[in-house]
């Protein structure tokens, strides 16, 4: 019961943001906000048992996107120029969406109902019972994520190595300013900042080592790793993070995360499985054969903190390394 | 590696895949075109081999990706309607990409060409990704692959409205990746499983309920965004107008046809019979929307003073054809559907590509600038001129093919009107094209172009290009026949209750 009204209460706190989103003109004030969207988003994904979208949504939705937009509104204004007339036809657009989506409610399985057959089917199944004989790997998001429908995420991690491509494309070698502002000046953060790096370096270690046994793998990990530079550009300057970390090496990073793991699939072929197969690897012919899985299981993880870490590091330094226009 | 043709399917999105990456890490200009090249003409001889074998009777065992079976992970079971597409989109790339190389040299800068390979290899790998799965979650993951570098690649042109149009496009196609990742997201909650076999059996005992009517509604809306049907067609010709050549042609001949393919694989296997027949007014409604769609386009392709907006607007009705053909819900309707996508778009790339040698050697597709031209570029003129015919549907080009057997589609549906109304679409096309001829072959230049023709290594892939909307035209069978085939399989599947 009480559960039933935590998640009321996170749902209203979610309707009220997304309105006052809607209605301001602070630009800050906007983003912060969507931040803590974000951020009670991952709330309720914890309150439905999904901890590992909760992880992912407040690293990613809660952190570092949030820090992105900050350094984009630094290079142009936090005011919204008012808009010329309202507009209605998306209010009208948005009301259809969400009366369609009011409609589809109507016959869909209670949230949680054990007979509904998503949590019946044979897929289902196979996934809740099978998956620690085939892998050895208690976390059962972690297997479907990187083996079962580990081919999906190599789709997703070439998601995020596009978005890098894309943003060097548009940026790519646009006037870089000799000294890009300072983000934050301020003795107090400098210090503390000195102090928080190291442990959030080895936290995103932790998480990206420790997704086999609960939440946590390559794409929060990464996120984290980006965020200890992040910080360390914020309140120094960007010009201090790249001698520690190269643009164009960043750059090759996220090229080599997503050969990783391609790397990973085509080797199974080599050794006579199919695309992805890590049954083959270690293997002596055995099936299952939890060995193989879980080595693949890691190397790929790996693969995916390694691109995502470097993307998010290539965009910080796209943006922040620019001067105001 | 046992036997590559047993992994081709696979191959065929890992190969262009992997050299993405790699074009970024070695950062040549040269390296990156000569891997997209190859790339490409891999994933061609690999889709004709699979479209060979099954044309023949043969077929593609499923492909289990990871060794797991079809309900735990991703299969591919390429079918011929699979093969089809993948043909001509690694067809369109092969050429495409070939002709890169000097158009992207004019009009890239040189410090961004590997990106603008990697990009362009991208959105390639996305699509033919979308093309191959046999799993609906998986169309989601490779069209957000092929949108980001569309977008990208769109922004890449040299008139700064092309990043306005690019935004726009970016805001339009977030929204119907969005409705198709909630409508297979509603799908998966009622069925449990995101195979698109399987699928296909269960939602058919779902049809009544507002989860998959929903998922319907969602699934039809965003994927006819991507495609461009009227109304929701507003980013098109923006993107087409300023994007770089080679992205035009690459883009109008592949994106809005996998788009289709996708519609088409949503309507008849997945919602099947069970939906569309309770909703035979929902099909009149696209019959009128397509209708809206082929005249609107036609028409605001007359007024055009810019050739390449012009071609744009000609797509918006030419989508209009496709849908047209398949909303007729028959046998040849829905054949000269297929065979319109295969035909439009090699000529739909093919005439962007000479818009890029006109781009190339006037800087301009403006029509007042073509005046005269066809004394200074008599071939380019004359692939324009072929493509224009095919365009319009005449006799001996593949543009009439399609037309023939929509027609024939419109009387087996017992609607001859449409008859009339297609010859009235056709007329029009006749108008905008010949204004660009006029223009270019008795037209007088504002003054004297100083210019010579485009140079061999855009002349030929867009003779490549160009030609076989003719080869196609005369040698129908091979493609035809797997028109019909994927037709055949589509309408079987949707009595699938």
């Amino acid at each position: 019961m009480i559960i039933h009204g935590i998640t009321i209460i996170l749902f209203l706190f979610l309707y009220v943001i997304a309105i006052v989103i809607g209605r301001s003109r602070n630009l800050f004030a906007a983003v912060m906000l969507s931040g803590i969207f974000s951020l009670i988003s991952a709330c309720l994904f914890v309150i439905m048992d999904a901890v590992d979208v909760a992880f992912t949504e407040a690293a990613v939705g809660a952190g570092v996107s949030t820090v992105l937009m900050m350094i984009v509104l630094n290079l142009t204004s936090d005011r919204e120029s008012p808009p010329v007339q309202p507009k209605v036809f998306p209010l009208l657009v948005a009301l259809l969406t969400g009366g369609v989506l009011i409609y589809a409610t109507k016959d869909m399985p209670a949230f949680g109902d054990p007979e509904a057959l998503i949590h019946q089917s044979q897929t289902t199944n196979h996934y809740l019972w099978h998956s620690f004989e085939e892998s050895h790997i208690p976390n059962v998001v972690t297997t479907v994520l990187a083996s079962y429908r580990g081919y999906d995420t190599l789709g997703e991690t070439t998601v995020v190595f596009t978005a890098a491509v894309a943003v060097m494309l548009l940026l790519g070698h646009v006037r870089e300013s000799e000294t890009p502002p300072k983000l934050i000046n301020d003795p107090i953060a400098l210090v503390g900042a000195k102090m928080l790096i190291p442990y959030i370096l080895l936290f995103a270690l932790y998480v990206q080592f420790h997704g086999d046994f609960g939440p946590g793998g390559g794409f929060q990990a990464g996120v984290m790793f980006a965020a200890a530079f992040v910080l360390h550009g914020m309140v120094l300057s960007p010009k201090h993070t790249l001698k520690a970390a190269p643009a164009l090496i960043i750059e090759k990073l996220v090229a080599l995360g997503v050969l990783l793991y391609a790397a990973v699939g085509i080797y199974c072929l080599f050794k006579g499985g199919n695309f992805l197969e890590y049954d083959v690897l270690l293997s002596h012919g055995e099936k299952p054969n939890p060995h193989g899985q879980h080595i693949g299981i890691l190397l790929v993880e790996a693969g995916v903190g390694l691109t995502v870490f470097a993307a998010m590091l290539t965009l910080f330094y796209k943006f922040a390394l620019r001067g105001k226009a | 590696m046992s036997n590559i043709i047993e992994h081709l399917p696979v191959l065929q999105i890992v190969v262009p895949l992997v050299a993405a990456p790699t074009i970024v890490l070695f950062r040549n200009s040269t390296l990156s075109w000569i891997l997209a090249v190859l790339a490409s003409w891999f994933c061609l001889f690999g889709s004709i081999t699979m479209l060979n074998q099954i044309n023949g009777g043969g077929e593609i065992p499923t492909y289990l990706i990871g060794g797991w079976d079809p309900h735990v992970g991703i299969v591919y079971q390429v079918d011929i309607a699979n093969a089809f597409i993948l043909t001509l989109l690694s067809g369109i790339s092969a050429v495409v990409f070939v002709y890169a190389r000097t158009s992207v040299r004019d009009e890239i800068p040189e410090a961004k060409h590997h990106y603008f390979y990697a990009a362009l290899l991208l959105c390639f790998t996305g699509l033919m990704g979308m093309a191959i799965t046999g799993d609906a979650f998986n169309i989601f993951v490779f069209l957000e692959i092929s949108s980001l570098s569309g977008y990208a690649l769109i922004a890449m042109g040299r008139n700064p409205k092309a990043l306005t149009a690019a935004y726009r496009y970016l805001i339009m196609g977030t929204l119907g990746g969005t409705f198709i990742l909630l409508g297979i997201g509603f799908l998966y909650m009622m069925t449990g499983t995101l195979n698109l076999e399987e699928l296909s059996h269960a939602v058919p005992h779902y049809a009544e309920t507002s989860v998959v009517r929903a998922a319907f509604a969602f699934i039809t809306v965003g994927t006819c965004i991507k495609l461009a049907l009227f109304p929701l067609h507003m980013w098109l010709p923006n993107c087409y107008t300023y994007a770089p050549s080679v992205v035009s042609a690459f883009l109008s001949a592949t994106a809005t046809k996998v788009s289709f393919y996708v519609l088409l694989r949503a309507m008849f296997m997945l919602f099947g019979a069970a939906l569309i027949a309770q909703a035979k007014i929902f099909l009149s409604f696209v019959i009128f929307l397509a209708l809206i769609g082929i005249f609107m386009g036609s028409l605001k392709a007359i007024g055009q003073d810019d050739v390449k907006r012009l071609l744009a607007y000609s797509s918006i009705a030419q989508i209009g054809y496709m849908v047209l053909g398949l909303s007729l819900d028959n046998a040849d309707g829905l054949t000269g559907a297929i065979i319109h996508l295969f035909n439009h778009a090699l000529t739909k790339g093919g005439l962007f590509l000479v818009m890029g040698c006109f781009m190339y050697r006037l800087n301009s597709t403006k029509i007042k600038d073509l005046a005269g031209i066809g004394k200074k570029m008599p071939l380019t003129m004359l692939a324009f001129t072929i493509g224009g015919l095919s365009l319009i549907g005449v006799p001996l080009t593949a543009g009439f093919i399609s037309k023939w057997y929509l027609a024939m589609g419109a009387l087996q549906a017992g609607m001859w009107w449409l008859l009339v109304l297609i010859l009235l679409a056709s007329l029009l096309a006749v108008v905008y094209i010949f204004r660009v001829l006029e223009a270019a072959y008795f037209g007088t230049p504002e003054k004297e172009h100083d210019v010579e023709e485009a140079p061999f290594s855009l002349l030929f892939p867009t003779y490549v290009l160009i030609g076989s909307t003719i080869f196609f035209g005369i040698w129908t069978e091979p493609m035809l026949g797997a028109a019909r085939k994927s037709a055949e399989l589509f309408l079987s599947s949707g009595g699938a209750l």
